[in-house]
């Protein structure tokens, strides 16, 4: 009899458990090695640049990096004193190094996100830095009285230290006034908030448009024998293999006001030529053609849902006693959750960081967060704004993802 | 990512270099412009010199160097960027400094090329080619009577019809406050200023629900052409192309155009110094800018190249009188102040955005 | 053919009246389908797969329409009945319990569509769980269930709004062997102990002798024999029934002399053997004769007298437990098989050795070949 209480082990008395491992050893290094391929990718294309996009979002040191004289007259010297020439000096030697090694326009632009108008302070004082001579408080306000604003003194103590939390401030709509406080922006500048509500606005009306839309379509793709389904899958396919710019222009095409939709309905004179409508430059424009093209990533998860549901589900119910329409509602609809689930997850997500549709269907009220985060992306450069903003995008999606965990349950997604 | 990217484009540009002893890599924005500079530059280029120019387009050639220098990984030898880029990326220090006198041609008649090139064409790091404008343009079959004046832009009384305005705050804020009456010398000074900013507001708030936004170059034509909107604010190049490849009934107003430059820029680091200091030295010589005007409607940047600019392509068009620098042409323009924007782009465009979704 | 309607002139519960049905328009699945089940009584539809068993099955649910013909269930033509009005319950193959419901939950679905309150729910629900032992689930999902367990739900559920009528399609097909055979008895009790009809569908002819009051043999559309299980087994009317149901021994011949039931045919090999004419008409004719393995007769005292016998060579004897199973070469056939008793005197057959073997006329029976 084998004594229960002492470890097992092999006919040659080796540990049962050593034993196990080093048989599997070979096979889990091998799977190891299949997977490593891809997990360096995820690494390289998903994680890295996540993590340095958040890292970006908090962590700028153009200015801190090259203003050293600033950064040790600040620490010296709390916020709120006077600005005297010991400060001016500091700033004269930084403006110089600054010259030096041709960083005033990189320093500026850093101040400047924060206080506008004050990067060219930068580069034209450094342009004459070198000309001016002690005392560097009256020389330098002589070259520009623009250096005495606290503000601006406020943002450069501020931008001494390379870590902050202004941008996700200015992502907010916040900024700091010359005290150091957290004020909101005034009025006429404040946009991310409302773009982000809209976002979240035109992203669930298209999911919800998607989902009414996408239901029948898929229900027939399981349903119908399989040649036709496939024939079918084609055309709901087919947006997936047009560019993304070709199928958004063909959209401009049939929904401007001079285009095919609205000739026609002039022709068949349900609207004369003055009231043709306007689909497009507008939200209109940007929900149906945002509905058009995610449509696929709704249809493809509630089809791969609908196939495994046997027609035998429904068969039941109404062989005990349900109509049609209870059939659907109580047994086939709850069944068909976890595609709804995923569709709506997917087509939500893509929605809320789809840029190049708004931007050009959209017109004014058609924009959306990703157009701004694409702005500073490309034009402004403000990568900082742009990774906190995005970052709270990426912080709301996480959000939902977890809402959607809690309420229904990752394990019940189906993806197809 | 981007490493991934920049990374590959280095291993294929090594590629490139190992098959052929000498190539130049020049980055632009591709299409018609594009093609300009081929056929006036990279052509007798490497006629004359044996150097091979890879030409590649970006959406902004301005944005991929940032991420290359700052990577240490530069593919490019020279990019054809926007003043704003150039000046930016010049003062970041992404920029090889360019001396006018040494780096670049004199003119035929042995004027330094300091000299030649117009107000604002150079600067540290960069020297222009074109100059090219933002304008307005209507379609002569859908306009009763002839606009002759940026204020007949934001005229829907006397004029009628929707208007296309770039979704963008740059040239849009300058042309509002021209068509308000402000000279084209004191529009900047006028929009340093709250008061500046607010007047030009209230001027596109009189157009606002007239207004349809296009974001690409190749938008506005194609908004005139299918009479989305009877005017437009357009580059000029695209309405001339328009006009004789087309055939369309488009006609420039050049009253309040807002001009604004093209610069080659040379990354910090880029692999084919020489050979890209003598492309440089060749694209901007007096011949080569004249030349190009024979593609593409873009004015010379060097005052000596003016008088050499002659027909278009077609063989018929005068082209003096379609470059945005001719005479007649520059009345009541506006410079574009790249200094301006870089100090207040951000500010601005929030507002401009905020007012939008207003 | 025979008539295989109810020989009384009493109208059935469920009748199948010249039923047609295609799904193409092109070929019938069910051909002329003429079937009058009893009130209270198992009728198994048999047939292997592509018989058109199911598509009647389905037919009489509701959920195909039949092509021509009429379907009437207690006197009351259903034809144009939808399926939730027509008051049957439905045992499926894959149970179809709903996944996302609890066990009580799917009991009281029929229930609660037909609106009854909440006590009289509960007790009928209680009821039926209890009636197949499944009273401490209540709460389980049916995830939670082992294919038996989840087979007893799926019977409860159709039995627990008090159908007139139960349909049962395969409902043990997915189940291992001997928990099919405890099933089997169980919906048996089930059936005898509440009265209620069943019409259920199998390919496994085991189920259908154990369980049925008759047996419905489909093929090729249309039901080859329509019989209670012994007259099947032992009287199969055609061949086709005769090599669907059980081991069967075939020879084929010539019908040498009719005797009124009786007739001897002459075997391809030249022998004669004595069988019961059951479609004969006339000398002559061909005709293939069918014997059950365990009818066959090696010893000469078990033999009726003057019958005639024939000889065989032993090839194989398989040692099976309860019988012997000898495989045997008879008139020219390797595939003869004799399945004698393992009794305390049996004798021990040895491959290679030759010996005369015959049986009861009445055991073999000649049929029209196929």
């Amino acid at each position: 009899m084998t004594d229960v209480t002492t470890e097992l082990r092999t006919a040659d008395g080796k540990s049962l458990k050593a034993a196990l491992a080093a048989s599997q050893v070979r096979a889990k290094r091998r799977a190891f090695f299949l997977v490593a391929p891809l997990l360096l990718f995820i690494l390289v294309t998903f994680v890295v640049p996540i993590g340095q996009m958040l890292k970006q979002s908090v962590y700028n040191d153009a200015f801190s990096s090259t203003a050293p004289a600033l950064d040790k007259w600040f620490q010296a010297n709390p916020l709120g004193t006077p600005l005297d020439e010991g400060a001016y000096a500091a700033l004269a030697s930084d403006l110089k190094l600054m010259k030096e090694n041709r960083t005033q326009g990189q320093a500026g632009t850093r101040i400047n996100y924060d206080v506008a108008g004050t990067r060219s302070l930068f580069t034209s004082t450094a342009r004459k830095i070198n000309r001016l001579e002690p005392p560097w408080k009256e020389a330098i306000l002589g070259v520009n009285e623009g250096w005495s604003d606290p503000n601006l003194w406020r943002a450069m103590r501020s931008a001494s230290s390379p870590y902050t939390i202004d941008f996700y401030l200015a992502a907010m709509d916040h900024t700091r006034d010359k005290d150091n406080n957290i004020v909101p922006v005034n009025p006429n500048r404040a946009i991310y908030g409302k773009l982000f509500g809209r976002t979240a606005m035109l992203s669930i009306i298209i999911t919800v448009l998607c989902m009414i839309l996408a239901f029948p379509i898929a229900h027939l793709l399981a349903t119908l024998p399989l040649a036709k389904s496939n024939l079918l899958m084609i055309f709901v396919l087919l947006p997936f293999w047009t560019s993304l710019l070709v199928r958004t222009t063909s959209w401009m095409v049939l929904l401007q006001q001079q285009g095919v939709l609205n000739d026609l309905l002039v022709w068949i004179g349900i609207i004369n030529n003055g009231q043709r409508l306007e689909m497009m430059y507008n939200k209109t424009g940007t929900i149906i053609a945002m509905t058009h093209i995610l449509l696929p990533f709704m249809v493809l998860p509630l089809y791969s849902v609908m196939r495994t549901i046997p027609p035998s589900y429904v068969r039941a119910a109404r062989s005990l006693g349900a109509t049609s329409w209870t059939a659907f509602r109580k047994i086939y609809l709850p069944q068909t959750l976890p595609g709804i689930g995923a569709g709506s997850l997917l087509v939500f997500i893509l929605s809320v960081g789809y840029y190049i549709t708004p931007a050009l269907v959209g017109g004014a009220d058609g924009q959306l967060i990703s157009n701004m985060i694409a702005f500073h992306m490309q034009n402004s450069l403000n990568w900082s704004l742009a990774a906190a903003l995005a970052s709270l995008l990426l912080g709301g999606v996480v959000v939902l993802y977890w809402l959607y965990d809690r309420l229904v349950g990752i394990d019940n997604m189906k993806l197809g | 990512m981007k490493k991934i990217l920049i990374l590959s484009t280095a291993v294929l540009g090594l590629a490139g270099v190992a098959a052929q002893a000498e190539s130049v890599t020049v980055l632009s924005w591709g299409g018609a412009y594009e093609k300009s500079q081929v056929e006036a530059y990279n052509k007798p280029f490497t006629e004359a010199t044996g150097i091979d120019v890879n030409m590649q387009a970006a959406d902004n050639p301005g944005t991929p160097i940032k991420a290359q220098v700052e990577a240490n990984n530069v593919s490019i030898d020279v990019a054809d960027v926007e003043k704003s880029d150039a000046v930016r990326l010049c003062d970041e220090g992404l920029l090889e400094p360019i001396d006018p006198d040494t780096d670049l041609a004199a003119a035929p008649d042995g004027t330094p090329a300091s000299q030649d090139f117009i107000d604002g064409a150079l600067t540290d790091c960069a020297v222009a080619n074109i100059v090219w404008s933002t304008v307005m343009a209507y379609n002569t079959d859908k306009v009763d009577g002839t606009p002759t004046t940026i204020a007949d832009f934001f005229d829907t009384k006397k004029f009628p019809g929707k208007r296309g305005l770039r979704k963008s705050a740059k040239a849009t804020m300058e042309m509002a406050l021209m068509a308000d009456g402000v000279p084209s010398a004191d529009v900047y000074k006028v929009l340093s200023t709250p008061e500046g900013v607010d007047r030009a507001f209230k001027k596109l708030d009189t157009v606002k629900d007239d207004i349809v936004w296009w974001d690409a170059g190749a938008q506005p034509p194609q908004l005139l052409a299918d009479g989305e909107v009877v005017m437009t604010t357009a580059y000029n190049g695209r309405i001339f192309n328009a006009q004789v490849a087309e055939d369309q009934p488009f006609k420039i107003v050049w009253d309040g155009q807002v001009l604004d430059f093209d610069l080659f820029v040379i990354p910090k680091g880029a692999p084919h110094m020489k050979e890209a200091k003598e492309y440089l030295k060749f694209a901007t010589s007096t011949q080569q800018l004249a030349d190009q005007a024979k593609w593409i409607s873009y004015g010379p940047a060097r005052k000596s190249s003016a008088p050499l600019v002659g027909l278009y392509q077609d063989g018929k068009t005068e082209m003096g009188p379609e470059m945005p620098t001719a005479e007649a042409n520059m009345q009541n323009a506006l410079v574009n102040d790249f200094e301006f924007w870089a100090d207040h782009d951000t500010e601005l465009s929030e507002r401009f955005n905020a007012w939008l979704a207003g | 053919m025979p008539d295989l309607t109810n020989a009384d002139n009493d109208e059935g519960f469920v009748v199948f009246d010249r039923v047609q049905k295609s799904y193409d328009g092109e070929t019938l699945v069910v051909k002329d389908l003429n079937l009058s089940i009893g009130k209270g009584e198992f009728v198994t539809m048999l047939g292997p797969s592509g018989s058109g068993k199911t598509t009647c099955l389905m037919m009489l649910a509701g959920f195909e329409m039949a092509t021509h013909g009429e379907i009437r269930l207690d006197g009351e033509n259903i034809n144009n009945v939808p399926p939730h009005k027509r008051g049957i319950g439905m045992v499926f193959q894959n149970y179809a319990l709903f996944p996302h419901m609890t066990v009580g939950e799917n009991l009281a679905f029929p229930l609660n569509v037909r609106g009854m309150g909440k006590d009289e729910r509960e007790t009928k629900v209680k009821r039926a769980l209890d009636m197949v032992q499944m009273g401490d689930f209540i709460n389980r999902r049916p995830a939670q269930l082992s294919g038996g367990q989840q087979q007893r739900i799926a019977l409860a559920r159709a039995l627990v709004f008090d159908p007139k009528l139960v349909l049962m399609d395969e409902p043990l097909g997915a189940l291992d062997k001997q928990l099919r055979e405890h099933m089997q008895f169980e919906i048996k009790h089930l059936h005898e102990s509440l009265g209620i009809t069943v019409v259920y569908v199998t390919h496994d002819q085991g189920e259908a002798l154990t369980m049925s009051d008759r047996v419905a043999v489909f093929d090729d559309g249309r039901i080859q024999q329509l019989a209670p299980p012994d007259e099947l087994y032992e009287r199969p009317q055609n061949s086709f029934v005769a090599q669907f149901i059980g081991e069967n021994n075939k020879l084929p011949g010539t019908v040498e002399s009719l005797n009124g039931d009786t007739c001897t045919v002459r075997l391809e090999t030249g022998e004669i053997i004595d069988a019961t004419a059951v479609n004969i008409r006339e000398a002559g004719q061909k005709t293939l004769v069918s014997i059950r393995p365990e009818r066959v007769e090696f010893k000469p005292d078990m033999m009726p007298e003057g019958a005639h016998t024939i000889s065989a060579e032993v090839l194989e004897v398989i040692y099976m437990g309860d019988i012997f199973r000898t495989r045997m070469r008879v008139a020219g056939s390797e595939e003869f098989v004799m399945k004698s008793r393992n009794t305390l005197d049996q004798v021990r057959l040895k491959p290679g050795e030759t010996l005369k073997i015959g049986w009861h006329p009445q055991d073999a029976r000649a049929l029209e070949p196929m």
